[in-house]
């Protein structure tokens, strides 16, 4: 992917942060993400994010994992190889119920993290760029993205008047590639942390 | 917005006039610093009892597990009786993930992380036990249900012995998922922290390119009140299935309807106990008497209290049937191998009555709830009075059983038996110790996600908004998404 121009502007406090998405949005910026360093509650809906559909995703792979057990067992114990347990019912569904559990939970339980894994694209080794340090510290990081006809000056100066603690211009590959952070181009140092 | 008001009744869940960075300073910092004397003190003596454990293993395989003592009429001893009490443990820490996330416990925060971790390892230690026992566990992968050259010949899917194989490795599958995904964004915090090129390099691996996204925050709110969902009922069935291991069979004192449930409160009974056991110690450690507080630990007590009730109206209500079933061998079981103080084996059920009902009443006190010494002495007799509640279930069972010609000679084990056990402590040891240094203890996200509304430094704020008319209080604090 190509490198975009982004415009950075770093908020201390969710208070000022979610009028400043407001403004920002109305004044017809395209915000590229908000980084921030734990779950804000009403962010996705600020920043007018569709719903995730993971828990879907999660169902279907629960689901799968029932009929894999039950088609799995019903096969092996009426069809393939039928044992005589003590005379009772080759088909005995009830003692079949906590292995069908099990891999209903199991299925579902590694479907979803697999897909949360590649909808937000995690693996080991895999890079991304950081616009900030402490946007996993105490920073909460708004990234909006440049088109030719952005004034970045008037831009950098909206955001700090809408609240912005810090703002910043970075040239940045949006995308993720392999690779691991010690090579990283800014340290925590040099992002100025409050030192306690 | 999300709301920004708790009531000034309820205890905050950090103590403290502390901001986001001093939180993130608070918990990471047992990472970055050198560990103390004490931690290497108790991570060799880990490693030690590791040792001694990996060679009666090496002896076990070597000689067979005849060297446990073991004999045809008691076939399970301490093996069983241990898997079944780490089993238990490993209960209570998806038990707090999980099931206080669905009820909106919020001081779940503060223990979770270290509380999944010792689920883990505890279930990594219970796993040996059914695994070692097999005696010749080069066929271990017999218990897998895999197309063969020997029929096919499956498994036997009606056995409560696979349905625990299934449900063990589920539980672990399960639990060490939540556990990660939960870790993935503290890790982002602790590399993005790094000050040497390789923790930088260790913990980007380990965080996978974690960055904060708002839309990968969304999702991962929702994967975990998924994965609760889906660990609630998890946790419920995992020792309804061990009991079941006992439940479905025809021996006196097994066969008993009331172990599904009687086994789920005993296990969740010894899992917080040993979760105050660590928590006690890692905040004293570590300094982290602002996060893990007094409210945690009270929190925690009244769950041992309760359980510890349940356990001890079960324990009645079996002596009640097996007088009231006037079934001979259950009264036998009950009244003489149990319940007779003077019995070859009364001492082991007395033990659980005093350690597991008696003891834990004294939590009907507020005071004791709240005293770290007596909370701590307390999850160590909880927790030995739950390893007896699994000795008297399986040994005072078998011993005496329907042939009294088969009636064993007193059974005790041999030092590799023991051997073994304590192995497994060295197992769960070390990877705790290592755990504490590598890891934040403490989930760092989430503490900051209630800082705001629980905090001590926030709190005292709320009763100015007390102070508001309600039209006020409400545009303010109601939902303004």
């Amino acid at each position: 992917m190509a490198k975009k121009k982004f415009v950075v502007g770093c908020f201390d406090e969710e208070a000022v942060l979610f009028p400043a998405v407001k403004k920002v949005r109305a004044a017809g910026y395209k915000i590229h993400d908000v980084y921030t360093p734990f779950a804000v509650h009403g962010l996705d809906h600020a920043l007018g994010l569709r719903e995730t559909s993971l828990h879907t995703a999660g169902f279907i792979y629960g689901i799968t994992g029932t009929s894999t057990a039950l088609g799995s067992i019903s096969w092996i114990l009426v069809k393939d190889w039928p044992l005589n347990f003590g005379g009772k019912p080759n088909f005995s569904l009830p003692a079949w119920i906590p292995i069908t559990f099990e891999l209903t939970v199991l299925f579902a339980a590694v479907g979803m993290v697999l897909t949360f894994c590649y909808l937000c694209q995690l693996a080991p080794f895999v890079k991304k760029h950081h616009f900030h340090p402490r946007a996993t510290d105490d920073l909460f990081v708004m990234v909006i993205e440049c088109t030719e006809k952005t004034n970045v000056d008037d831009l950098q100066a909206f955001l700090s008047s809408a609240g912005a603690i810090e703002t910043d211009v970075q040239v940045a590959e949006p995308g993720w590639w392999l690779g691991t952070y010690d090579k990283d181009e800014t340290t925590f140092e040099n992002s100025n942390p409050v030192v306690a | 917005m999300h709301l920004k008001y708790e009531s000034q009744l309820r205890e905050p869940l950090v103590m403290g006039n502390k901001d986001y960075h001093q939180v993130t300073e608070d918990i990471v910092h047992p990472i970055e610093a050198k560990p103390s004397k004490l931690w290497y003190i108790g991570f060799y003596i880990a490693v030690a009892l590791l040792l001694f454990g990996i060679y009666a293993i090496y002896r076990d395989v070597t000689y067979g597990i005849g060297q446990w003592n073991l004999n045809k009429t008691i076939g399970w001893g301490w093996d069983i009786t241990n898997f079944v009490w780490w089993v238990g443990i490993g209960h209570a820490g998806t038990l707090i993930s999980a099931i206080l996330l669905l009820f909106r416990q919020g001081w779940r925060t503060g223990v979770n992380r270290a509380a999944e971790a010792m689920t883990i390892f505890a279930v990594m230690c219970a796993g040996q036990f059914p695994i070692w026992h097999m005696g010749r566990v080069w066929m271990a992968f017999f218990v897998l249900p895999y197309p063969n050259t020997r029929g096919p010949l499956w498994v036997n899917f009606n056995s409560p012995l696979l349905w625990d194989v299934f449900a063990i490795s589920t539980y672990f599958t399960v639990s060490l998922l939540f556990w990660y995904s939960g870790l993935i964004p503290d890790l982002a915090t602790v590399r993005d922290r790094a000050f040497t090129k390789l923790r930088k390099k260790l913990y980007g691996i380990a965080s996978f390119g974690w960055t904060g996204s708002t839309k990968h925050w969304q999702r991962h709110e929702s994967l975990s009140l998924v994965l609760a969902g889906l660990s609630t009922p998890l946790v419920l069935s995992v020792h309804t299935i061990v009991s079941f291991d006992f439940a479905t069979s025809v021996v006196p004192g097994w066969h008993t309807t009331i172990f599904p449930p009687y086994f789920v409160a005993g296990a969740i009974f010894s899992g917080f106990a040993m979760v105050q056991s660590l928590m006690v110690i890692i905040r004293k450690v570590f300094n982290m008497e602002d996060y893990i507080t007094l409210g945690h630990i009270e929190a925690m007590n009244k769950i041992i209290v309760l359980t510890g009730s349940i356990v001890g109206i079960a324990y009645l209500t079996e002596l009640f049937m097996g007088w009231y079933s006037q079934n001979k061998y259950e009264g036998y079981t009950f009244w003489y191998s149990r319940a007779y103080l003077f019995s070859p084996y009364g001492w082991s059920y007395w033990g659980m009555m005093a350690c597991n009902v008696l003891s834990p009443q004294i939590f009907w006190f507020r005071k004791m709830r709240r005293n770290v010494f007596v909370t701590f002495f307390m999850s160590v007799i909880v927790n030995i009075g739950m390893w007896f509640e699994r000795f008297v279930i399986i040994v005072t069972s078998l011993y005496r059983d329907y042939l009294p010609s088969s009636w064993s000679v007193y059974y005790s084990p041999t030092i590799w038996e023991i051997g073994f056990y304590l192995g497994t402590f060295g197992l769960f040891f070390t990877c705790f110790f290592l755990f504490a240094k590598y890891f934040p203890v403490i989930a760092v996200a989430e503490i900051k996600y209630v800082l705001k509304t629980s905090g001590e430094g926030f709190k005292n704020k709320m009763d100015k908004i007390e102070e508001q008319p309600l039209d006020t209080f409400i545009h303010d604090n109601a939902h303004a998404h």
